[in-house]
């Protein structure tokens, strides 16, 4: 799939229900263009993740996701060696000579591929989405580096494995801690903040079928609106869809205080920030 | 081209922006695949492969408008390959301020173009209002605040707040929680005008001084190497934000280096597990790591001078306060007084911060710092609480007003508690100096640290976590 402008990219993702705005697209164009890994960074709910699944939708690939966590190693992430299969393999063949089954058991048929290096080895070229890269330590971090920049995996028994299609890979990151230099100097970077209230409210309407044109505006604007209040987690976009379903669902066509009120929860999720923000929204004070 | 692009990132550089030699090139790369065409793409592209971390945005959009301020949406002649830079600034001027301009007419448009949210005309609208307003005068050596001062006073904007309100609400009477969302539609918009002008005078000054010039004048330190006890209010609200990030990284990564330690060898267990394999002991077993709890209790000056500082120090310790199983925070002026409760989970930071500057009972005297008496009051009330465990985290720039410094009472503390610690938010050239009694109780302190940026406190965190140092916490 060849795009010939951001623009254009951007469309297409439009197309998925994915509304990016023109720093998305862009940032999405280069990667393409210049077959670099993209570390996405942004709050909680912006949709990060959802941006490798539409953009897999779009570039009609498959998607390969590896989700991190702490205490992901080599042998969860890139590959294992099958030692069950050799242990019968060694057991069925106790007449032959060590030699010939040594070189046997370390072959490809014994290699189990974990998500990194299914994604390099697919013969057909995948988007590959690294999940929460933060979550993983410093040392599994180096792992990826390799990866990224050269696109290939080094088996010690096996030797160099070079990808047979070049994967679009997308990191997300949501700034737990600082990522090394070294990865993120191979990386394209994108800060996904919310939405702005127009975005938003396209955001809105694209998800929310049924939604009309003023309480889309609305529900847009009081998010803005609880966005700038000082909270311990602010509402996320998939916060705000749910929101308006909810409020669909209450068939409320116009906010007001009462029905803020009452559905507040939909929206934040911790008694404190509630409290806050039912107390500040009244006032006109902005 | 490159002559700009190179200028642009030795300016990045100058500012403490990282740029590698890598992300140079991939930066030319990709600027030579997109084209010079439109400027937002080209923001972004080196935004995205120049900005390798949220926090160099700021400089970054600083020093991207002026290297690339004059950037024009394209036109046919702009043509690189040519004698011509595509990047000098080819707009059409205006003449100057004249003698029968009509305000109320710029008023008017801009109103409108506020009010249909056109972009367009609001930048039309930025540029005359800075040709009329600003009254630029060439070859000045300002990086254009004054200027931005200016226009926007003679465009009154309190008062353009007030018409624009009144033209969006369109004759309704509005409930206060639509005139609150109203008012931020508002802000937005007006916000938007006052970074419309803002990058026409840079523009400006860029053509009248070139580059180099402007980029150094407008030269700001990161954030994260604000001074605290100068900051602005801006940089404050900057700072803070950046304060969460900054905790749960520090809070990770104390987190990950605890679990790493493994227990003595559980021998019983070990012998007992070694039955199942013949007596072989295969599958050697340990005891759990004893828990790690360490008790930190914060000792703030909270008098005039330290306000700014102690504030940071408590909002960090307190977004902190997961980590460490007992935290307690004490503040004091003359004398000193618990604070703890004011910060329970759940509470909101700022109605804390303000229930403990009115209600804690901190001033005995004067309300002029007395540390001796402060530190004396904390033995004889606290004294008796502090355990080998508790380690003492103590701010304060150390100025005593020239009263006895007593410091017997600190060094009593020292000897019950694990370790004392001593923040000073001044440099330290200034210690000593002066009403500073820095030394006299710096001496009683395991360490004293001067901690007078966010980097700098960020380093002190990670160095009480770094294993291999004497552990203090």
């Amino acid at each position: 799939m060849e795009f010939e402008t951001p623009h254009a990219v951007g469309e297409a993702l439009r197309a998925t229900n994915y509304l990016p705005d023109e720093r998305i697209a862009q940032v999405v164009y280069l990667a393409i263009r210049l077959g670099k890994p993209v570390l996405v960074e942004g709050p909680a709910g912006v949709g990060k993740t959802e941006l490798a699944k539409a953009l897999a939708e779009v570039m009609r690939r498959p998607l390969v996701r590896l989700q991190c966590y702490e205490g992901l190693d080599e042998a969860k992430a890139l590959y294992e060696w099958n030692y069950k299969k050799q242990l019968l393999r060694i057991q069925a063949d106790a007449d032959h000579d060590w030699e010939s089954i040594e070189h046997d058991i370390f072959s490809e048929e014994f290699l189990l591929e974990r998500p990194l290096l299914h994604a390099i080895r697919s013969p057909e070229p995948v988007v590959l989405l690294i999940d929460e890269v933060d979550r993983v330590e410093v040392e599994t971090e180096a792992l990826l580096l390799e990866l990224l920049s050269d696109f290939q995996v080094s088996i010690p028994e096996l030797g160099t494995i070079e990808a047979s299609s070049m994967p679009m890979v997308i990191l997300t990151s949501n700034n737990t801690r600082e990522l090394s230099e070294a990865l993120k100097r191979r990386c394209l970077f994108l800060h996904i903040d919310y939405p702005d209230p127009a975005r938003e409210k396209e955001i809105l309407e694209a998800r929310v079928p049924g939604l009309g044109d003023h309480l889309a505006d609305q529900i847009a604007r009081v998010a803005r609106s609880i966005r700038n209040l000082d909270l311990k987690k602010s509402p996320s976009v998939s916060e705000t869809i749910d929101w308006a379903r909810t409020l669909l669902a209450l068939s409320i066509e116009d906010i007001d205080e009462a029905a803020l009120n009452d559905t507040l929860h939909v929206l934040l999720k911790y008694q404190a920030d509630i409290e806050k923000a039912a107390k500040e929204i009244a006032t006109s004070a902005g | 081209m490159i002559g700009t692009l190179t200028g642009f990132i030795d300016e990045l550089r100058g500012v403490g922006v990282p740029v590698s030699m890598v992300e140079t090139i991939d930066a030319m790369q990709a600027v030579e695949s997109i084209g010079l065409g439109d400027r937002v793409g080209l923001r972004e592209t080196l935004r995205a492969t120049l900005i390798k971390n949220l926090r160099h945005e700021r400089a970054f959009e600083t020093a991207f408008d002026v290297y690339f301020a004059t950037v024009l949406p394209p036109g046919p002649d702009s043509d690189a390959a040519g004698g011509s830079d595509p990047l000098v600034d080819s707009a059409p001027r205006s003449a100057g301020p004249n003698e029968e301009f009509d305000i109320d007419a710029l008023l008017e448009s801009l109103l409108h173009a506020l009010e249909s949210f056109d972009r367009e005309s609001l930048r039309s609208g930025a540029r005359s209002a800075v040709d009329q307003l600003a009254g630029m005068e060439p070859g000045r050596p300002v990086g254009g605040t004054y200027y931005l001062y200016r226009t926007l006073r003679r465009l009154d904007m309190s008062a353009l707040e007030a018409q624009l309100m009144e033209a969006l609400s369109a004759d309704r009477d509005l409930s206060d929680f639509e005139r609150r969302l109203l008012r931020e539609d508002v802000a937005a918009r007006l916000e938007e005008l006052r970074e419309e002008i803002q990058e026409e005078i840079r523009r400006r000054l860029v053509a009248d001084r070139g580059r180099e010039a402007v980029a150094r004048t407008l030269r700001k330190p990161m954030i994260e190497d604000v001074d605290l006890m100068h900051a602005t209010t801006l940089e404050l609200a900057e700072m803070e934000a950046a304060i969460g990030p900054l905790t749960r990284k520090l809070a990770a990564r104390l987190a990950r280096r605890r679990k790493r330690r493994s227990g003595r060898l559980d021998f019983r267990k070990t012998v007992r597990r070694s039955l199942a394999t013949g007596g072989v002991p295969a599958d050697p077993q340990f005891r759990h790591p004893r828990p790690h709890r360490p008790e930190v209790w914060l000792v703030c000056d909270i008098s005039g001078s330290m306000a700014t500082f102690s504030r940071f120090t408590l909002q960090f310790t307190h977004a902190m306060s997961a980590q460490f199983s007992r935290l307690r925070s004490f503040a004091f002026v003359d004398t000193v007084d618990e604070v703890t409760d004011y910060f329970g989970p759940g509470i909101d930071f700022g109605s804390a911060l303000h229930k403990v500057t009115t209600e804690a009972e901190v001033v005995w005297m004067d309300g002029h710092s007395d540390y001796g008496n402060s530190f004396e009051v904390f033995l004889a009330r606290y004294g008796s609480q502090i355990t080998p465990r508790t380690t003492i985290i103590i701010t304060g720039d150390a100025r005593n007003n020239y009263r006895p410094t007593r410091d017997t009472s600190l060094a009593d503390i020292a000897k019950q508690a694990r370790a004392v610690l001593w923040l000073n938010p001044e440099p330290s050239s200034y210690w000593d100096t002066g009403d500073s009694t820095m030394s006299q109780y710096g001496r009683h302190c395991d360490s004293v640290h001067e901690v007078r940026t966010l980097a700098q406190l960020e380093s002190f965190v990670e160095e009480l976590s770094v294993p291999g140092h004497r552990a203090i916490v």
